[in-house]
């Protein structure tokens, strides 16, 4: 079968080639910044060349350049092709440029605030640590960039719902638009914290600053950030897997009612990460469990989706009774090396998903929460399934649009494997610590690792050993990817103009589904669980609370002013 | 929606159910909670450990770059603590190792957990939140002993 291509203009094809090569060179030195980190916690090293001996300011590298700047253009890259493509329009040039710059532009500064030692505040920047306000500035634009450039779709989208009524959307361009609006509602709340907090007080105009109320605010953003992470890579899963390895989606109303679950129960949940914070009410707190277990089934649907598409397909492929399928999947396929991506992400997710689970779990929190568990779950999850979802399409996107043969393609499909196995020994070594009591965010090897010190805990050591062994292999697992990545980059071009193609799945059970082809009721659903759960929230956070904080830096506990 | 799915979603939501109500039934039945607001408490900016009753105290405790005050707490087995703390500076946290108590020291409001040691020993309490360039310098200990008060 010939597979559907579209032609991209020359300046929006260059766009997405930028908007993937810059960040994979950031995310690269985030990775570094992973790698020395495990080495610093254990002990190996007390400096490195890149931020000399000042742990803390590499960890922010690591959280901002690999979990915000990467996540954020490879989104927006992922959706000014896909969206396009699926819908056969063109993309409005200027306007997806005018975006693009602006992300970049933020983020060189956020970046550059954090290298001079003027943002050592880690991703999450909760006050009354103070960064520099040029660090705020900069996280806003590219929350401004990705704004704009989300505008850009939508015309685009009404004017084909307008040409092809009673058509279905195509399923890639609900899961990008279901990304979308998440991220939309998810940044107004962090909008509101930097720009009537966060800066006003970093830039001296205001005195204090409420923390517990921040807190409150960047939660209510970081909980849907990560589903702002992880829908990427579910469009992948329902849109790509199927096709490549042979077969078809399963159910095709399975993924669309998926995203629009996501639309109503991503938002009023993000108290779940305030379980042991005080100045909020426990039965708030187990509002938000609620739904968060309600946000768990979409994953849960998909687990069988997929596993039904996948089982489909391996049986196409030949496989034969219970679990024969399985072992036809193209796994060591180079010409698919696509699909390792994806299938090693999945794999992960389900040890990602179970500890998601644990930790959603109102008082079980009070046994991870904070500890080295926390990081070792979400490299299950972001620097899992998500990071190889986005790896895989990167490496895809640079190959379509700058019209190239993917090289070293055994680099390329070896690379995920190498990853998983370290990054399972690493997350093991961070989670079984952190049951033990070791503390997340903090650099071990001074004290808790050191036997020098009187803080010394000897049976943590093979656990921090073991973060050290995983992240030592993962690195390598990237060093792999980058290496076919940059070589595929700066190969000779394939003959003619690139046309553009993706492998998008066809549904096996295709089911009218009327209900779910409107975002709008979906959208009034979640406003309303919103206002519901977040208003005794911030009432309990506003009458709890006394007296403000004035700014802080992390190298002195006297306040800056 | 054919059988497989709808068996597969009715089972999800049904482990859901039960992953829930087992979260209800150690809230409810066990007691064993999450912090909540506290309101009726007036803010404090030192520590004091005072006893309440026979096998009861009250510890308010301190968060501040670097230490927590007190860093060493004395106590007898089987003693009950009901555990005040707050930040004096920035955001630190607070978990005691192996036992079931978790906080965020947050300045501007104080938070609050009841603890109950059991086992003599000396259990760590590592702040758990970045706090600055001596974080990892950060902790303290219960030092829970045999014999009577
Ligand atoms: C070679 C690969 C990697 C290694 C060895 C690594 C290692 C680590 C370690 C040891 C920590 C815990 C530090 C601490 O709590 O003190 C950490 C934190 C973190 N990592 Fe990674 N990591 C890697 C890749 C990634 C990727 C690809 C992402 C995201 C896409 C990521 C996102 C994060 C985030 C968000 C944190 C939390 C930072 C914070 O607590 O402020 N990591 N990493
Ligand atoms: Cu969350
Ligand atoms: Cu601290």
């Amino acid at each position: 079968m010939n597979e559907e291509t579209f032609r991209f203009s020359k300046s929006n094809r260059t766009l997405i080639a930028v908007l993937i090569i810059i960040p994979m060179v950031l995310l690269f030195i985030g990775v570094y910044g992973g790698l020395m980190q495990t080495l610093f916690r254990a002990g190996i090293i007390q400096s490195d060349p890149f931020v000399g001996g000042d742990y803390y300011k590499g960890l922010t590298f690591h959280g901002v350049l690999n979990a915000i700047v990467f996540t954020t253009f490879f989104a927006v890259a992922f959706a000014n092709a896909l969206i396009p493509y699926s819908l056969k329009k063109a993309l409005n040039s200027k306007v997806a440029w005018t975006a693009g710059i602006l992300m970049l532009v933020g983020s060189v500064m956020a970046a550059i605030m954090t290298l001079i030692g003027e943002a050592t505040v880690l991703y999450t920047f909760y006050p009354p640590l103070k960064a520099h306000p040029l660090f705020y500035i900069g996280l806003t634009l590219l929350v401004v960039g990705s704004w704009v450039a989300s505008a850009n779709w939508v015309p685009m989208y009404l004017a084909w719902r307008k040409e092809n009524p009673g058509k279905k959307t195509p399923m890639a361009v609900v899961g990008l638009f279901t990304t979308f609006i998440v991220w939309f509602i998810a940044t107004l709340a962090v909008a509101v914290e930097i720009l009537f907090m966060l800066l006003p007080w970093s830039l001296g105009l205001i005195d204090e600053i409420n923390v517990m109320l921040a807190r409150t605010l960047f939660w209510f953003f970081g909980h849907p950030l990560v589903y702002f992470w992880l829908l990427p890579a579910y469009v992948m899963y329902y849109v790509f897997l199927p096709k490549i390895s042979g077969g078809k989606l399963y159910s095709d109303m399975a993924g669309r009612l998926v995203f629009m679950m996501f639309i109503v129960f991503s938002v009023p949940v993000g108290t779940h990460h305030q379980y042991m914070d005080p100045a909020i009410s426990s039965q708030w707190k187990l509002l938000h469990g609620i739904f968060t277990f309600a946000v768990a089934l979409p994953s849960l649907i998909t687990a069988f989706t997929l596993a039904a598409s996948l089982e489909y397909s391996g049986k196409k492929n030949g496989g034969k009774g219970l679990f024969g399928w399985m072992w036809k999947l193209p796994y060591f396929d180079k010409e698919k090396w696509f699909f390792a991506y994806m299938i090693t992400g999945l794999l992960i997710f389900i040890f990602g998903g179970i500890g998601g689970i644990i930790n959603a779990s109102y008082q079980m929190n009070t046994i991870v929460h904070n500890t080295a568990w926390v990081p070792g779950h979400f490299h299950l999850t972001v620097a899992g399934p998500v990071m190889l979802a986005f790896l895989g399409g990167s490496l895809y996107l640079i190959s379509q649009f700058m019209n190239k043969e993917v090289r070293l393609k055994a680099w390329a499909l070896f690379s995920p494997y190498v990853y998983t196995i370290g990054l399972l020994i690493m997350s093991y070594g961070l989670k079984i610590g952190g049951l033990m009591g070791m503390p997340r965010r903090t650099n071990t090897g001074a004290s808790y690792a050191n036997p020098d010190s009187i803080l010394f805990q000897a049976d943590w050591m093979i656990y921090i050993n073991l973060t050290v062994v995983g992240g030592v292999i993962m690195f390598v697992g990237i060093v792999m990817y980058i290496t076919s990545f940059f070589t595929t980059v700066f190969s000779k071009s394939k003959e003619g103009e690139a046309e553009i193609t993706f492998p998008i799945s066809e549904p096996l059970h295709d089911e009218p589904a009327t209900w779910l082809r409107n975002f709008k009721p979906y959208i009034v659903i979640a406003i309303i669980l919103i206002v519901l759960s977040y208003t005794p929230v911030i009432y309990d956070v506003l009458q709890a609370t006394y007296g403000g904080s004035l700014p802080y830096s992390p190298d002195s506990p006297v306040p800056l002013r | 929606m054919d059988k497989s799915e709808k068996l597969a979603l009715t089972l999800s939501g049904a482990l859901l159910v039960v992953f829930f109500g087992a979260i209800m039934y150690a809230a409810m039945a066990k007691n064993i909670d999450v912090p909540t607001c506290i309101t009726d408490m007036d803010p404090f900016t030192t520590d004091t450990l005072f006893q309440t009753g026979p096998d009861s105290y009250e510890l308010q405790m301190v968060a501040r770059m670097w230490a927590f005050q007190p860093s060493t707490v004395r106590l007898p087995v089987g003693s009950t603590v009901d555990l005040y703390v707050t930040s004096q500076d920035i955001i630190h946290g607070f978990k005691i190792e192996q036992h079931n108590v978790n906080l965020m020291a947050i300045p501007g409001a104080i938070n609050y957990m009841r603890v109950t040691f059991n086992k003599p020993g000396e259990f760590l309490f590592a702040c758990h939140e970045f706090c600055g360039a001596a974080h990892h310098t950060m902790a303290g200990r219960f030092i829970i002993e045999e014999g009577g008060s």
